[in-house]
């Protein structure tokens, strides 16, 4: 084991070994590393923000679903009140306008059984003069009965 | 020159001789032929494997974290990229748990280190005789792959590291303060020899430690996988697979070992106590 100018020679090598490692081979690698932990960084906050945007948006839609529901079901609403309003309104119509005919109906119907007993005791009157010609053997006046015609008509 | 059928005390001592290159008393500058030449050299030697060794590896680090670097970017990481990232992201957490002031040296320090140390380390695993087998028939008589098992190796590192204790120990709190701290404490103002004995031995026992402990973990690994070496063929993998798979675990702790106690003494350089 001797000493001796390996020492020195070692010694002088590696200063040179680490003064090179120093200026070209730690920085860059260091920067390097460096750079990455800041983009990585920077990456993991854009997704958390990216995230949050998100749940911001969820929740939007969220309202906004609600928001059209209660205006689907207002609509719905609306519609089915019209729809019963138009069908009062059309039976109401239907009534009155049965009730109309039925009374026009009714009118003619007294009308025509007011002509027909009229025509009716014409004839009556009349088959009672037949009648009674027959039954007299004669030729009632009518002018002298007249009176009594008109009586017995009366009557029927 | 190579050796013809060593005894176990030659192939040990063989495996465990750098290549040295220095100047000899009686031949000049030349390699040395065998341990005793080289101490003889004494301190005006270089292991020329050693440094051909960790230079190489401090190179490949280099490389590969420069492709990295030069690869990076705020995207998907991919391929190279990838594992560079991994490792500087790592030694970035580490130094971050320890250290808490500001300083553009640490980091990249630690990462170099830790690399560094571990692709020596690594050498480790490969099989003691290849390299060195294919180094003597090109000629070279010694190699030693592993540089972390010279202890030259490790303690010009933690050198490196004692140097800059020192230099950030003074920057942040001054030469007067840094002096204070080593002989005012922990007994007050009547006791400063004793202080300073005790903290300058705490001082310089920081790099001592360090380097010892690098450097004798993987000297014993590599002395017994030299010892596995000289059993029989058909034994060896029965006690090199497990130790090398242990060693696995070793080589990697050792770095992150050196790594860690680095962070740790300069963040103590750091701070006021």
């Amino acid at each position: 084991m001797n000493l001796n100018l390996t020492l020195i020679g070692q010694l002088i090598a590696f200063t040179i070994f680490v003064i090179f490692c120093m200026k070209y081979v730690w920085p860059p690698i260091s920067g390097a590393l460096a750079e990455r932990q800041k983009k990585i960084a920077e990456g993991l906050d854009a997704a958390d923000k990216a995230a949050r945007e998100l749940e911001n948006a969820k929740s939007q839609i969220e309202d906004e679903l609600k928001q059209a529901r209660t205006q689907v079901t207002e609509l719905l609403e609306q519609a089915n009140k019209r729809s019963s309003q138009i069908v009062e309104e059309a039976q109401d119509k239907a009534r009155a306008e049965a009730e109309k005919i039925m009374a026009s109906a009714q009118a003619q119907i007294a009308q025509d059984a007011a002509q027909a007993r009229e025509a009716l005791r014409a004839d009556v009157a009349k088959l009672a003069v037949v009648g009674a010609e027959r039954v007299l053997g004669a030729t009632v006046d009518q002018a002298a009965h007249k009176k009594l015609l008109a009586e017995l008509a009366d009557e029927l | 020159m190579a050796l013809q059928n060593p005894t176990p005390s030659e192939y040990i001592q063989h495996h465990l001789t750098n290549l040295t290159y220095g100047y000899h008393p009686e031949n000049g500058w030349s390699f040395a032929h065998g341990a005793k030449e080289a101490s003889e050299m004494g301190f005006m030697a270089i292991h020329v494997d050693t440094m051909a060794w960790s230079v190489g590896l401090g190179i490949l680090f280099c490389w590969l974290f420069r492709v990295g670097a030069k690869a990076a970017h705020a995207g998907v990481p991919t391929g190279v990229l990838n594992f560079v990232e991994l490792m500087v992201e790592f030694v970035d957490k580490s130094v971050k748990e320890t250290f808490h002031g500001k300083s553009n040296l640490i980091a990249p320090l630690a990462l170099t280190i830790c690399c560094w140390i571990f692709l020596m380390n690594l050498m480790d695993l490969v099989p003691v005789d290849l390299v060195p087998y294919l180094f003597m028939i090109a000629g070279v008589e010694y190699m030693k792959i592993v540089p972390t098992t010279d202890v030259n190796a490790t303690l010009g590192m933690s050198i490196g590291v004692f140097l800059l204790i020192i230099f950030y120990s003074i920057k942040i709190k001054g030469v007067g303060g840094f002096v204070g701290e080593l002989t005012l404490q922990p007994f007050g103002k009547w006791m400063i020899p004793f202080n300073f004995l005790l903290e300058g031995v705490g001082l310089i026992a920081k790099p001592i430690s360090l380097a010892l402990r690098l450097f004798g973990n993987l000297y014993a690994g590599e002395l017994i996988f030299i010892l596995i070496a000289l059993l029989p063929f058909y034994l060896q993998w029965f006690l090199s697979v497990p130790w090398a798979i242990f060693h696995i675990l070793v080589i990697v702790l050792q770095a992150f070992i050196f790594m860690m106690l680095t962070i740790v003494y300069l963040s103590m350089a750091h701070e006021h106590h």
